[in-house]
């Protein structure tokens, strides 16, 4: 239904997004990794402070389907629908699109009547996108300026090339695949786009066959994961350059472009080097036209006691940080980093964002740290920070700790115990653990964190 | 000149001003166009393009009428301008589509191109067209035959409709991305899409009664 005036969570610029009220309510990804044939569930979680149930789990749906592996998900509008050459601000944020990554199944779960209690409206089965886009695997959503846009890991057979598709933003129907011209690119995974430059950026990881029974050895140590950024036309949906960081910079993952639309840079999270073990962050950004990637940040690996480190790390003696995951608050003033391996928790000011500084880092979990939380200070915590989020007004961090089961099975083969917490973020630098906010997933495994009425990697601009 | 020809060119000038009214008609890409350069200039800059695509899709819709009152009956053509501006209306009443022209990097081309697309997907030549055929042709003689018949009346109708929306474009754009700012979008956006629609209708039932 069409709304009579702007639904109230677009925002024309980035800085006014920044003024929205603080979020009451937090939707996660929940994964069954149990394997006993109940399915995955999207949570509802109680952020108002002033409530009875802060900080606690107050709805959840199930999805109808076991095992689909709920990972990313997002809205079915955006302040994108602000844009001036395809304006639609009347229709509403209230659809969140859930895909599994395994299944290839992609729900559409409906938030409005009682946003604690959503509703699944529909479902989109893997034959229907596999015959309407030749794609597997749906990964990132994105709502832009004139529909749903998804990236996807790669082919029904589970190889490549994986790449982008298209859904219809009233109807929800898969309308095909985005990319007319994709030039070498093959591997998929992260997408996000400078709207004030046309320009869509997309990142790699691998093929479903090359993921979903865990990191394997023998490709990561041939540099066989992705190492590239590939830059593209969004209306021409042509591919126009290849960044490469190099093939021993392994698995390329999230993209925070610059959220104000006449900024043309943007931030890259990646994994590992083959090198040393450390992580990095790249700087992608356009001088005279063209666009090129330096490396801002490089994080060490930690030296460690093989006899507390997984087999996959034992040879090694070291736990890797694993940036996995990374995010830019709305003024792109901070900008926050998940290691997987070490349980670090990092923010970096990237003001001048080829010169970062490290303003604030906490510890929770880690391989071989295994941090607790000030509410649970005795209980060492396993998993470590990763899928982060952001409030609008750029006041309060929320993570949750696993990161995609076969690979949580590598790095903590006990078994994630997951969590979810929140972090107060000062105004000039520095943050803190919210010592009232720990929230325990019992059997399931949070995942990604989306926040009501958009977040920090919801939503796109056109206007600064 | 007759009584029609009154309220005729005020008509044109203010449907044109309407037009110029609707953000998703050229006055936001303009203001957009200055921001992402940080300058008003880009703003004046994209006016001429925008209302040149704008008058081109008003031109083409008169152009065709007229071409086709040499072959039609007038009651004929009547009631198909009728038919096409309801059916259009309820179209856009139940139907959303937002479709792709551009995105935020145009040229002169571009821009001209997007306004006239945009300007023909909302009906704005359709909905003129019932005032011109109620207007006397160019010397107000020949009071039975509308004055769509007359290629000049035809231009004079387009640059005067095109007037008005280029003032109104103009203006809002100028003073939203110097003084007022986009924050009043957020309320002031009306949903205009619902009201074109019945416009569109309204204006269709009125060519009837012409």
């Amino acid at each position: 239904m069409a709304l009579w005036r702007p639904d109230p969570t677009f925002y024309p610029s980035p800085k006014m997004a920044m003024q929205a009220p603080p979020e009451k309510l937090a939707y996660v990804a929940m994964l069954n990794a149990k394997e006993n044939g109940r399915p995955d569930a999207l949570g509802v979680v109680d952020l108002d402070p002033a409530s009875s149930g802060y900080g606690r789990l107050v709805g959840q749906v199930d999805m109808p389907n076991a095992g689909d592996e709920l990972h990313h998900f997002g809205w079915n509008a955006c302040s994108a629908c602000l844009c001036p050459y395809a304006p639609h601000p009347h229709v509403e944020r209230r659809y969140l699109i859930v895909p599994g990554i395994n299944s290839s199944r992609i729900h559409i779960i409906d938030t409005k009547p009682d946003p604690r209690k959503p509703q699944i409206v529909k479902v989109i089965e893997p034959e229907t996108l596999a015959a309407r886009t030749g794609y597997a695997s749906p990964h990132t959503i994105h709502c832009g300026p004139e529909g749903i846009y998804a990236s996807a890991l790669g082919a029904p057979d589970g190889n490549g090339p994986g790449g982008i598709f298209v859904m219809d933003q009233d109807s929800f129907d898969v309308m095909g695949k985005w990319e007319l011209d994709r030039g070498p690119q093959q591997l998929a995974y992260d997408f996000w786009w400078h709207l004030g430059f046309d320009t869509v950026i997309t990142s790699e990881w691998g093929t479903p066959n090359m993921v979903n029974k865990g990191v394997n050895p023998e490709i990561l140590l041939k540099g066989g994961y992705g190492h590239k950024l590939h830059v593209w036309d969004l209306p021409k949906r042509r591919h126009v350059q290849e960044l490469d960081l190099g093939a021993e910079q392994q698995m390329a993952l999230e993209l925070r472009p610059a959220h104000d639309p006449t900024r043309p840079y943007g931030f890259l999270g990646v994994v590992v080097s083959l090198k040393d073990l450390s992580a990095s962050i790249w700087l992608w950004s356009r001088d005279n036209g063209k666009w090129g990637v330096h490396k801002i940040i490089e994080i060490p690996a930690e030296p460690a006691d093989p006899a507390l480190l997984p087999p996959l790390l034992q040879g090694f003696k070291a736990v890797p940080p694993l940036i996995t995951d990374i995010n830019l608050s709305l003024d792109d003033r901070f900008l926050y980093v998940s290691c997987f391996g070490t349980g670090e928790f990092i923010q970096y000011d990237v003001s001048d964002p080829l010169h970062p500084k490290k303003t604030g880092s906490i510890h929770l979990g880690g391989i071989v740290r295994k941090a607790a939380h000030p509410k649970q200070p005795k209980t060492p915590l396993n998993g470590a920070p990763q899928m982060v989020e952001v409030s609008r007004d750029g006041k309060r961090v929320y993570f949750t700790n696993s990161l995609y089961a076969p690979w949580d099975a590598q790095f903590y083969p006990e078994g994630i115990k997951s969590w979810m917490v929140k972090l107060n973020a000062k105004p000039e630098g520095g943050m803190e653990i919210d010592p009232n906010f720990f929230l325990d997933f019992g059997e399931l495994r949070g995942h990604q964190v989306r926040l009501e009425g958009g977040d920090a990697s919801s939503d796109s601009y056109c206007y600064s | 000149m007759s009584g029609a020809s009154d309220w005729g060119w005020p008509a044109l000038f203010f449907l044109g001003a309407y037009h110029g009214l609707n953000p998703g008609m050229g006055w936001l890409f303009a203001v957009a166009l200055g921001m992402q350069e940080k300058s008003s200039r880009a703003v004046v800059r994209s006016l001429a393009p925008i209302a040149l695509g704008h008058a081109a899709a008003i031109g083409v819709v008169l152009a065709l009428a007229s071409a086709m009152r040499i072959v039609l009956p007038l009651q004929t053509l009547k009631y198909a301008i009728a038919a096409g501006l309801v059916a259009l209306g309820v179209y856009r009443l139940i139907r959303h589509r937002h479709f792709k022209w551009v995105g935020m990097q145009v040229g002169f081309v571009d821009l001209t191109l997007w306004s006239f697309l945009m300007a023909s997907a909302h009906g704005a030549g359709l909905m003129v067209l019932p005032v011109v055929m109620g207007m006397p042709a160019g010397g107000g003689h020949a009071h039975h035959t509308a004055g769509m018949t007359d290629p000049l009346t035809g231009a004079e109708a387009t640059l005067v409709h095109s007037l008005g929306y280029l003032i109104l474009t103009a203006l809002i754009a100028l003073i939203v991305y110097q003084k007022v700012g986009l924050a009043m979008l957020r309320k002031a956006w009306l949903n205009l899409d619902q009201v074109w629609a019945v416009a569109l209708i309204v204006t269709g039932l009125l060519a009837l009664a012409i």
